[in-house]
């Protein structure tokens, strides 16, 4: 299943869907880490709205995704991890320690579009 | 409603989102919220990618349960892999074998309200998981 990423000014935007397989999940790690580098991207921003299931692969997957790409000098996001999907999370003991989240896209954007405007 | 057995073959990454999906469709058909629905289902996920990274193949099993007063959801995840030596240990957050997270069993078990395991070394692993309708 192809993850659709867009490129929205220095930043990109990556939205899962909710079946996406682990081998999915393993492509548009490396999808996302070269696309950062294609487009000397500042951040990225995963949105997991449509995604109804976060086990301790995709969660780790996640986490991955954000280290790579602050290896690369740039920054990730998740936004709208739903409430129920964030409850399963934390009984089944999964984190996304040290990575950024946000509400919504809308409140990513915002976040980035702030924090970028502070440094540049 | 809902009394045939489910049956999803695991044999690859493939099959954990099938099975998982079936399961929150089951869930569902048997009244369970969307809450707990997402709960089942990523147990689910978690008993399935445990047959995956472990024992390669095996099969999780779905069934509704009509008690007398409550309503249920049973669920089997077995396979004829190496087994667990040390099944206590395996329930202890934070242990692994296969380098992942350690947390699948112990977490599985926060998940869903009954928990059930019996692994011999050599022959394989099930694991049987029921939770109840609020």
């Amino acid at each position: 299943m192809e993850v659709p990423i867009l490129k929205q000014g220095a930043f990109l935007i990556a939205t899962f869907q909710a079946a996406l397989s682990d081998a999915d999940l393993n492509h548009l790690r490396m999808g996302l880490v070269q696309q950062v580098v294609k487009f000397r991207s500042r951040a990225v921003i995963v949105d997991v709205t449509a995604m109804d299931v976060m086990d301790s692969f995709a969660s780790r997957t996640l986490r991955e995704i954000a280290h790579m790409i602050r290896l690369r000098g740039a920054e990730t996001v998740i936004v709208g991890i739903q409430p129920e999907v964030a409850f399963a999370m934390v009984q089944l003991g999964l984190t996304l320690e040290g990575v950024a989240t946000a509400l919504d896209l809308e409140e990513g954007l915002a976040y980035l579009n702030e924090k970028f405007k502070v440094t540049n | 409603m809902s009394a045939a057995e489910i049956r999803v073959e695991i044999n690859s990454d493939q099959d954990i989102v099938v099975a998982r999906q079936k399961g929150r469709i089951l869930a569902g058909e048997l009244g369970f919220s969307s809450g707990d629905a997402t709960l089942i289902a990523t147990a689910i996920s978690e008993l399935a990618r445990n047959i995956v990274s472990y024992a390669r193949t095996g099969e999780i099993k779905l069934k509704g349960i009509h008690g007398s007063s409550r309503v249920g959801i049973l669920v089997i995840a077995s396979d004829d892999g190496p087994g667990i030596i040390d099944i206590r240990q395996a329930l202890r957050d934070g242990f692994s074998t296969s380098g992942s997270l350690g947390l699948g069993l112990p977490g599985v078990r926060r998940l869903m309200d009954e928990f059930e395991i019996t692994s011999q070394p050599g022959k394989g692993t099930m694991v049987a998981v029921k939770k109840w309708r609020q």
